[in-house]
C-alpha cells in the first residue's frame, strides 16, 4: 500500500517534471497537471494512510482517518483545476495570435513582438 | 473580539463582484466605487496599524473556532503596517489608472484590482499556512486577469510563462504544505511554532525538507536569484498601473520570509541552522548584483524598472538574511522605500511611453511633456539607485550598519556599494538617453505629436513621490517604528499564547464555569 501510493507519486512527479521542461505550451500545461495530480496524492497521504475508516465521528468506530487533508485536498483540486483552465486560455490566446506556441523567449521575434506591444499600447 | 480585523479581506471581496455584476458598463460606476473602496481601507488599516501600534496582537477567529482548529486572522504590528502599505500604494496606482485611461482598455479592470488586494490583504493578515497558501491563490489568479489586461500578443506571451512559473510555485507550496502537516499534525502557525520546537534532533528529515522547500516558494514570490527568471519579462509587458501594484506582491514573498523563519523557524532553531546564512544570504546578494547588472544592460525602460525591483528586492533579501532585530529594521524600512519608488518607476515609464510610441532606450524626438516627466524620472531614479537626500540612501545606510557586525561584512559591503555604482550608470545612462540626447534629434515636419500624459496621471506620480519624500523626512520615526516591530517579531511568545490560548467554540469550558 506504502508503495504504490509513494511510487505512484514518484512516477507523476517524474513524468509532470520532465514534460514541463519541454518548450512548447500543450506538454507543458500536461506536465503542470501531472503534477498538480501527485500533489493531491501527496496531501492525503500527509494525513497516514488508513484504510476503510471513516472521517467524521460515528458510533461503534474507533479508528478514523485524518479528515483535514481530504479538505486540504479538496481545495487544492479546485485550485488546480480553474489554475488549468486558466493557463489554457491564455496559452490558447498566446498561440492564436503569434501563430507560435513555445513558452521560452524566442530571440528571432522579440522585435516584431515589442513593436506589436507598441501598437496595443498606445 | 471586534469583526475590523477582517474587513480588508471583506470588503474587496463584496465591492469586486458588486462591480462585475451591477456595473459592468458603468466605467464612470466602477471608478467611484473602486476609489471609494480603496478610500476605506485606507481608514480601516489606519485604524489597526493604530490599534496594534502599542504592541498589543488582534486575533480574530473565524466562526469562532479556536485555532488550530479554525482559521485565524492574526493582526500584528508588522501585518498592519503592510495592509496599510498595500491599501496606499493601490490608491496612487488607481489614481494612475483612472487618469491614463489603462482601466477603460479591457474588461473588469477594477473587479480584478479589487481581487488582487484582497488576496494580499488575506496573505498578510492571516495566521494559518494553508490559509495563506489560498490567499496567495486568490492574488494570483487576479493577476493572471490583470497581467493580460488589454490583451496584446507580447502580453500574452508573457502572461503564459508568468501563469505557468506561478503554477510551479503553488504546487511546490502544496508539496511544503503536505511534508510539513505530515510531521507536525498542524498548519497554523503559532502552533507550528511550538510543535517544531519540539521536534527532536534525531528525525528533522521531513521538517527540513519543509523548510527548505517552504523557503524555496517564498523566493519564487519574492523574486531572489535563480528564481527571478518570471519577473522581468512579466511585469515589463504588464499594464503600468498593473505593474506597479505588482511592486508588493514580491514584498508578500519577503513579509512570508520574515514572518515565517522568525516565528516557526527561527534562526536559533537547530533543525533549520545554516539555511539562512549558507543558503539566503548569497542568493540575496546574487540578486543585489544581477539585478542591479540587468539595470546597466537593459535595452528597454520598462525591463530596466523590472530589474530594479529584483535589486532592490536583493537589498531587501540581504538584510532580512541577517535574521537580526537590526537587520529586520532595516528591512522593514526598505520595503516601504522599495516599494514606493518601485511602483513610481513603473507609472514613470508609462509616462515615457505615452509620450513617445515605445520603451526603446534609444535617442527619440522628446517625448511629450518632458520637462516635468524627466523631473519625476530623475527624482525616481536618484530613489531607487539609492543616492542621497532620498530613502533610498538611508535605507541603504541601515543594511550595511545592520551587516557590520557579522562575517560577511566585507562582501555585503562590497556587493552593496557596487551593485549602487552599476544602478547609478544605468540610471544615468537611461534618463541622460531619454531626455537629454532627445534634444539633438531632428522631428520630422509631417510628425503627428504625441498626446501628453493626463493630469491625474502626473498626481498620482507625484503622490508616490511625495511618499518617498515624507518616508525620507520621517525617516526617524518609521525607523523607529520599524525597530519595535522587528522586536515583536523577535519575541514571539505574546503572538503564539494569544493564538493557540485563546478559546473559541467547543473548547473546554475555563475552570470558573
Amino acid at each position: 500500500m506504502e508503495l504504490l501510493v509513494a511510487s505512484a507519486i514518484g512516477i507523476l512527479t517524474a513524468g509532470g517534471l520532465y514534460l514541463m521542461l519541454r518548450l512548447r505550451t500543450f506538454p507543458v500545461i500536461m506536465g503542470m497537471s501531472l503534477l498538480t495530480y501527485a500533489v493531491n496524492v501527496f496531501l492525503f497521504a500527509s494525513g497516514r494512510l488508513t484504510v476503510g475508516a471513516p472521517p467524521i465521528l460515528r458510533d461503534d468506530v474507533s479508528v478514523y482517518t485524518d479528515p483535514l487533508p481530504q479538505a486540504l485536498v479538496l481545495t487544492a483540486i479546485v485550485i488546480s483545476f480553474g489554475m488549468t483552465a486558466v493557463v489554457v486560455m491564455i496559452g490558447l490566446g498566446a498561440y492564436l495570435g503569434s501563430d507560435d506556441d513555445h513558452v521560452d523567449d524566442q530571440p528571432e521575434t522579440l522585435d516584431d513582438t515589442a513593436d506589436i506591444t507598441a501598437e496595443g499600447g498606445s | 473580539m471586534t469583526h475590523w480585523i477582517i474587513a480588508p479581506i471583506v470588503l474587496p471581496a463584496l465591492l469586486a463582484p458588486f462591480i462585475v455584476l451591477a456595473a459592468r458598463y458603468h466605467i464612470g460606476i466602477q471608478r467611484a466605487f473602486s476609489v471609494a473602496g480603496v478610500i476605506a481601507l485606507i481608514a480601516i488599516a489606519s485604524g489597526l496599524a493604530w490599534q496594534t501600534s502599542d504592541g498589543s496582537i488582534v486575533l480574530y477567529q473565524l466562526s469562532d473556532w479556536a485555532a488550530p482548529f479554525g482559521i485565524v486572522l492574526v493582526g500584528d504590528r508588522l501585518s498592519t503596517m503592510m495592509v496599510l502599505l498595500t491599501a496606499v500604494l493601490a490608491l496612487f496606482v488607481l489614481l494612475y489608472a483612472i487618469g491614463s485611461g489603462w482601466d477603460a482598455r479591457g474588461w473588469h479592470f477594477h473587479a480584478l484590482f479589487q481581487f488582487q488586494l484582497m488576496g494580499i490583504m488575506g496573505a498578510f493578515l492571516t495566521g494559518d499556512l494553508f490559509n495563506l497558501f489560498v490567499f496567495f491563490e486568490v492574488l494570483l489568479i487576479a493577476s493572471y486577469g490583470l497581467m493580460i489586461h488589454a490583451g496584446g500578443n507580447a502580453r500574452l506571451r508573457a502572461g503564459v510563462q508568468y501563469v505557468l512559473f506561478n503554477l510551479i510555485g503553488s504546487t511546490l507550496f502544496l508539496f511544503a504544505l503536505g511534508s510539513i502537516y505530515a510531521e507536525t499534525g498542524t498548519l497554523n502557525m503559532a502552533d507550528l511554532a511550538n510543535r517544531v520546537a519540539m521536534i527532536g534532533p534525531e528525525d528533522t528529515v521531513g521538517i527540513r525538507v519543509a523548510a527548505v522547500l517552504l523557503l524555496l516558494v517564498f523566493a519564487i514570490k519574492a523574486a531572489l536569484v535563480p528564481l527571478h527568471f518570471w519577473l522581468p519579462s512579466s511585469y515589463a509587458e504588464a499594464p503600468a498601473p498593473v505593474a506597479a501594484l505588482f511592486a508588493i506582491m514580491t514584498k508578500v514573498g519577503a513579509y512570508a520570509i520574515i514572518r515565517v523563519y522568525t516565528m516557526i523557524f527561527p534562526p536559533e532553531l537547530e533543525v533549520t541552522a545554516g539555511l539562512h546564512e549558507y543558503w539566503l544570504l548569497p542568493a540575496a546578494m546574487l540578486s543585489l548584483a544581477i539585478g542591479m547588472v540587468g539595470v546597466l544592460a537593459a535595452k528597454r525602460l520598462d525591463r530596466l524598472v523590472a530589474f530594479s525591483i529584483i535589486g532592490s528586492m536583493g537589498m531587501v533579501m540581504v538584510s532580512i538574511a541577517l535574521f537580526t532585530p537590526v537587520g529586520i529594521a532595516a528591512a522593514l524600512y526598505y520595503i516601504i522605500h522599495s516599494t514606493l519608488a518601485g511602483a513610481a518607476l513603473f507609472l514613470i515609464a508609462d509616462l515615457v511611453r505615452t509620450g513617445r510610441a515605445d520603451m526603446e532606450l534609444t535617442a527619440q524626438p522628446p517625448v511629450a511633456g518632458s520637462a516635468l516627466t524627466a523631473g519625476l524620472f530623475f527624482v525616481g531614479a536618484i530613489a531607487m539607485a539609492g543616492l542621497p537626500p532620498l530613502s533610498g540612501f538611508l535605507g541603504k545606510l541601515l543594511v550595511l550598519d545592520a551587516a557590520y557586525d557579522t562575517d560577511l561584512v566585507v562582501w555585503i559591503w562590497a556587493i552593496v556599494l557596487g551593485s549602487s555604482l552599476i544602478g547609478i550608470i544605468g540610471f544615468a545612462r537611461a534618463g541622460s538617453v531619454l531626455f537629454w540626447k532627445a534634444h539633438s534629434i531632428e522631428v520630422p515636419d509631417d510628425a503627428t505629436p504625441m498626446p501628453r500624459p493626463a493630469a491625474l496621471s502626473y498626481v498620482a506620480v507625484g503622490g508616490l513621490i511625495a511618499l518617498l519624500v515624507g518616508h525620507t523626512v520621517f525617516a526617524g520615526q518609521v525607523h523607529g517604528y520599524a525597530t519595535t516591530i522587528a522586536g515583536q517579531l523577535f519575541a514571539p511568545a505574546p503572538y503564539i499564547s494569544t493564538v493557540v490560548d485563546t478559546p473559541g467554540k467547543l473548547s473546554k469550558p475555563k475552570e470558573d464555569h
